[in-house]
């Protein structure tokens, strides 16, 4: 049971560089979201949102019976589709298909799905090669990183830090110009786009009623990927299934305006099958990889399964007090923010970071923002009480579920509450109470008590409670 | 509806600020409310029920309930104990048809203490007096759970001498977040330095809140840094003569 990352925790919250960067880059993207969202520009944003809502719900509920429609699409379209149960079996077949193609050198562009396994490294042990070619994911994968956030994986680093690493493992000049660093992501690129064997893409969207996978970009590197190579391989989580293709219509006004306040991304690609015979381009295969990796899992809560509902686009992450504190690199998973607080738990097993559906201070603001409406803090406390109780299981947490249980008693005898709250005011307050509040607090200093001085100064405290000065009130009028 | 109210003044109000209470029922009263303080309640079973103890939340919760069973209006001074009773009731008592009816019955005659000023007593204007340039902390369970964002903003427009100035960014939590704040101090203490710095920003030297929970955040954390910025609740403001 890995503890809360405290001491990571504390080197983010004063790394003021950092807190910087993370604040400002989301701040940016709050205001670019709340412009295209606004009354004015796009006033069928609620509607949008409850029928977003709506066509993940239906899907979601009937996904058996979409997968099988969209299946039975793609293999009409000439493409042959694969089921996962894990990463483990992605991999064994992508080393197979490799294998089989003669190629050691992959393509791919930005994918969460395929960082749940940590596709790249695994990919590489046997000796295969796979590049990202999103710049920022790029960036990421040189430095050996995680993704710092979902949509934006290099939003942590600087232009300085980039042309440092770019020095080190590109061996170019030192270019400190962000155009002129694209422009080195660029060449280096454009060699592995064209020899490469096999590019692996993701899917925004899957479509059942056409077999098409649907990505939304913006630096074109998507289309390279899924049309240079002789392969095709799309992988994508069973989640990412919409109905029909008018769906989109919905779904793509939301996505890119919640993501990064775009209207629409740069591209948006829809990729179904291997190239027909009087197509110019295009891959002569193309399989479709659906994983579950534990979906199925969250399936079946009834409750908390809106939690596939999620499209990815991070807004949750840019809205979230908390993730704008502590970064992305302090939450436990690849997905970070409160998205990542709700789905980490369901897949990992919540005492796996038991604390993570604890940090979260409940504001509501990852609900009002996302396009898709999960209800995250519902499902925040859904997973508090969860973590409890599995750590009753395990005989932890006795000491605070005994405070709760003697709490809740002396809520349920409001004069014996009265009676606590004077005493402990007496104490406080006396005459003497500067010698005593220095002498005798220290001595409390304990639990919450301490935890709230360690950060912030202690109210005032009153003389006398509520009731008291409304029995002297009531008393005084009576005369 | 008639002219009583019960107060219900949330736990915190009674320990900590009883004058919020006071304020509150002053301001009632001058608009002609009788006010009725029913001396059995206690709290909402919110602290439990967000630490995810559930058995212990119901159990407040019965309490309060039970409380205010034949309450024919109820005024909160808190955005965030309303939303408790008018959104989460409902889901600790999703079993018990006999519980979950009265929660229906009590949570459409709970009002927090703004929303009641502007949709019952339909008042704007309080007749309040209080020089100074203040700014106002939107607590996330008013403004999200509840929708309350006009309103309070309505009531001080009308508070002769006050000049409001308002928050940029705006909307973002103090980081009290009720356990969390002693769970996690330190996320939540970093919290509350950057809504330090937007109030600071504001040129104000008060901050009027709808919750004392969050103004207490507020208060510590201005007060750690060294500011000499005040908060008052709203209903204190209100009241100010």
């Amino acid at each position: 049971m890995p503890a809360f990352p405290l001491v990571q925790i504390e080197e983010t919250l004063s790394n003021d560089y950092l807190q910087n960067a993370v604040y400002t880059s989301t701040g940016r993207l709050i205001v670019k979201r709340k412009d295209l969202v606004s009354g004015a520009v796009l006033p069928e944003y609620q509607e949008l949102r409850d029928q977003a809502n709506r066509i993940k719900r239906h899907t979601i509920e009937n996904l058996d019976y979409y997968l099988e429609q969209l299946e039975s699409k793609v293999v009409e379209r000439g493409g042959k589709v694969l089921w996962c149960r894990d990463g483990g079996e992605v991999v064994d077949f992508l080393v197979k298909l490799a294998a089989e193609k003669n190629t050691n050198l992959i393509v791919k562009s930005k994918s969460m799905v395929t960082e749940e396994f940590g596709m790249n490294e695994r990919l590489a042990q046997h000796g295969l090669e796979p590049v990202e070619t999103d710049l920022g994911e790029f960036i990421i994968q040189l430095a050996h990183e995680k993704p710092y956030h979902i949509v934006l994986p290099a939003l942590h680093m600087t232009r300085y830090q980039v042309a440092d690493l770019f020095t080190e493992k590109l061996g170019v000049e030192r270019e400190e110009v962000i155009e002129k660093q694209t422009k080195i992501a660029r060449a280096v690129l454009r060699q592995k786009f064209l020899h490469a064997g096999i590019g692996i893409t993701g899917a925004n969207f899957l479509v059942a009623e056409s077999g098409a996978a649907v990505m939304a970009t913006n630096e074109g590197n998507g289309r390279f990927t899924s049309t240079a190579p002789k392969v095709h391989v799309v992988i994508a989580g069973i989640e990412k299934l919409v109905p029909r293709a008018k769906d989109l219509a919905t779904f793509l006004k939301l996505l890119a305006r919640s993501a990064t306040g775009q209207p629409l991304t740069v591209y948006t690609s829809f990729l179904s099958g291997p190239r027909r015979p009087n197509e110019i381009d295009g891959p002569e295969e193309f399989y479709l990889v659906l994983l579950d990796n534990g979906r199925t899992k969250l399936l079946a809560d009834r409750e908390k399964r809106q939690s596939l509902y999620c499209i990815r686009c991070g807004s949750c992450l840019n809205h979230c007090p908390v993730y704008r504190k502590i970064g992305g690199h302090n939450y436990p998973w690849v997905y970070s923010g409160p998205i990542g607080s709700i789905i980490t738990p369901q897949y990992q097993g919540v005492m796996q970071s038991p604390w993570l559906p604890f940090a979260s201070s409940l504001c509501g603001a990852c609900a009002e923002v996302c396009p898709v409406k999960i209800e995250i803090p519902k499902l925040l406390l859904l997973l508090r009480s969860e973590v409890n109780k599995a750590k009753e299981k395990e005989h932890k947490n006795w000491l605070e579920h005994l405070i709760f249980r003697g709490w809740a008693w002396l809520m349920r005898h409001p004069k014996l509450f009265e009676l606590g709250g004077m005493m402990g005011s007496a104490v406080l307050t006396a005459p003497e109470s500067g010698g005593l509040i220095r002498n005798v607090l220290p001595f409390f200093r304990v639990g919450p008590l301490k935890a709230w001085i360690k950060e912030r100064d202690l109210p005032p405290l009153p003389e006398k409670s509520f009731r008291q000065l409304w029995r002297e009130r009531e008393r005084t009028e009576k005369h | 509806m008639g002219r009583r109210v019960s107060l219900f003044v949330t736990c915190i109000v009674d320990e900590l600020y009883p004058n919020v209470g006071v304020a509150m029922a002053d301001v009632l009263e001058r608009l002609g409310y009788e006010i009725d303080f029913p001396p059995a309640q206690t709290c909402c079973g919110q602290p439990a029920f967000n630490s995810g103890y559930r058995d212990e939340a119901r159990t407040v919760a019965r309490h309060f309930l039970n409380v205010f069973r034949d309450a024919e209006c109820i005024v909160v001074p808190s955005g965030s104990c309303t939303s408790m009773i008018t959104h989460h009731f409902q889901e600790l008592f999703e079993k018990e048809p006999e519980w979950l009816e009265l929660t229906r019955k009590v949570e459409t005659r709970i009002w927090e203490f703004t929303k009641f000023l502007i949709e019952v007593a339909k008042v704007e204007d309080v007749g309040a007096r209080l020089e100074r340039v203040a700014t106002f902390h939107d607590s996330c369970h008013a403004l999200r759970t509840l929708g309350i964002k006009e309103g309070p903003r309505r009531l001080l427009s009308k508070v002769r001498g006050l000049e409001l100035r308002e928050l940029d960014p705006p909307e973002e939590c103090c980081g009290f977040g009720g356990t969390f704040s002693v769970k996690m101090p330190e996320i939540s203490g970093a919290m509350g330095r950057t809504k330090v710095d937007a109030i600071v920003r504001t040129g104000a030297d008060l901050v009027i809140g709808l919750d004392a929970s969050c103004l207490m955040q507020i208060q510590g954390s201005l007060s750690r840094a060294g500011h000499s910025i005040s908060t008052m609740h709203i209903a204190e403001v209100l009241a100010s003569r």
